[in-house]
């Protein structure tokens, strides 16, 4: 079973930096695992906390919201503004019986595509030796059923 | 004269306040009384289960239940009610998103009763835990209902047709409630009736002294810091949840120098409630460096899930600590 899970992960890259990195590495030819869906946004800053507990409601493994360098923000301090969000959305998820390394934040610039690949890599890595979030979604949604049969 | 109005009013897991709010509300409102015939209202008049059972389905025309679902009891007459009603309505934070009790879900069910039965100091004898079936001296075999591994709101269990947020609801809120529905006039099924459709913000007289923005170096706590009632309360550095609370209280809390503390819950258009919140107060926490800003939130916001889901738990995406019972 366990050699057979295969982690879903949500990335959120910036539009600036980090979708510039992936899309680099993707032009190099660069193999990136294929565990990752990207979603574009215009700023890491623009990243809804909602956007992620729903990601993980719905089943994702993990999620990595990653952003231009701090200092390199194309508005400025989006950047700081996610980093915020997500050390304070950490803490609550490690409340909520979500492991916060599940939660990743990282800076991403328009040059690194090897970071790029090295972080998919690593994080796609890691969430397979935590294991998968369904059962513990799975287990709360039977007893939501059984309550109302 | 038209036929009164047939209502029925139950509790679920609750404390008691909804009915204060009830009772005060119309306690001076003859016309409103008058226009009102209580079929079931076990807190104060003496009707059974039986009573209920007894009634043509969809004969009473106004359920209003309050508390969240702890028990299978609950469970079994939330839908006897249900069927039994034209409308349904959560009244209180509890029914509508599970309320302060929703805060056991962060616990698996079982640490919960060995916590409450087994280690908090009591005179009675401990660990005596509850059993679903026991034997009397006369020899007469007798039943508990048995709780539920997790709170529930009532919308998890019943379709609800309306539901009046607060904790408890002001008594103002329940007679703009109480109009809307007497008024014939019913809003779309599924909305918030009695309260307002903006955040609490917008209607809290502390509002004229909040900058267009509100930047804070620290997160305070109201233990240990002395407020100025006059001025706003996230200018202070206390996090105040009206930017993301529903209004509708008059803005009970923060006139009297209290921070909000969200028992209105969500506004219409949020998913999820705490992490709205989490928004906003990383928004305008103005500190930049990674260890500065752990500093400022473990000082400031040491219990995340206490803060922002103290109302809405069992109604976030969540729900509850996915690691507990069997993943523990």
């Amino acid at each position: 079973m366990s050699s057979e899970y295969e982690p879903k992960v949500l990335m959120f890259t910036c539009n600036w930096c980090s979708y510039a990195a992936a899309d680099l590495a993707g032009t190099s030819r660069m193999k990136t695992p294929h565990n990752i869906r990207i979603v574009r946004v215009m700023c890491s800053g623009r990243v809804d906390p909602q956007f992620i507990i729903e990601a993980f409601a719905q089943g994702a493994d993990g999620v990595i919201v990653s952003g231009c360098h701090p200092g390199d923000c194309h508005y400025m301090e989006g950047n700081y503004k996610a980093l915020r969000r997500m050390l304070l959305l950490r803490k609550l998820l490690g409340q909520l019986g979500i492991e916060p390394e599940r939660l990743r934040l990282e800076w991403i610039s328009a040059s690194e595509a090897r970071k790029f690949v090295e972080i998919t890599t690593d994080t796609a890595e890691k969430l397979r030796k935590l294991g998968p979030l369904k059962p513990r979604l799975d287990y709360v949604r039977k007893i939501m059923e059984e309550v109302v049969k | 004269m038209s036929p009164k109005v047939r209502v029925a009013l139950y509790w679920l897991a609750s404390c008691g306040g909804c009915e204060e709010s009830q009772v005060d509300a119309i306690s001076d409102k003859i016309d409103i009384i008058s226009n009102l015939e209580i079929v079931f209202w076990p807190v104060a008049m003496d009707f059974k289960k039986e009573d209920v059972e007894k009634l043509p389905d969809e004969s009473i025309d106004v359920a209003i239940i309050n508390g969240g679902v702890r028990f299978k009891e609950h469970v079994e007459m939330v839908k006897l009610l249900r069927r039994k009603s034209k409308i349904v309505i959560a009244y209180g934070s509890c029914a509508s998103w599970g309320g302060i009790p929703g805060l056991a879900n962060l616990y698996d069910i079982n640490e919960v009763l060995s916590k409450v039965y087994s280690e908090v100091p009591t005179l009675q004898e401990k660990g005596v835990m509850p059993r679903p079936k026991s034997v009397t001296n006369e020899g007469m075999e007798i039943e508990l209902t048995e709780v539920l591994p997790m709170l529930l709101p009532l919308d998890a269990v019943i379709d609800v047709d309306y539901y009046i947020p607060g904790c408890p609801p002001t008594p103002e809120t329940f007679l703009k409630a109480l109009e809307t529905l007497l008024s014939g006039n019913l809003p779309p099924r599924k909305s918030v009736i009695g309260a307002s459709t903006r955040a609490l913000c917008e209607e809290c007289p502390l509002n004229k002294t909040k900058p267009d923005k509100v930047l804070i170096k620290e997160i305070r706590r109201i233990y240990n810091t002395k407020i100025d009632p006059s001025k706003c309360l996230l200018v202070q550095g206390i996090p105040c949840l009206g930017p993301v609370t529903r209004g509708g209280c008059n803005a009970k809390c923060p006139r009297v120098g209290s921070p909000c503390i969200g028992c209105y819950g969500p506004l219409d258009k949020h998913i999820d409630y705490g992490a709205k919140a989490i928004s906003f107060i990383a928004s305008i926490l103005d500190l930049n460096d990674e260890n500065e800003i752990k500093k400022a939130l473990d000082n400031g916001i040491p219990d995340p899930a206490g803060l922002i889901y103290k109302f809405t738990l069992p109604a976030s995406r969540l729900k509850v600590n996915l690691k507990r019972g069997e993943h523990k």
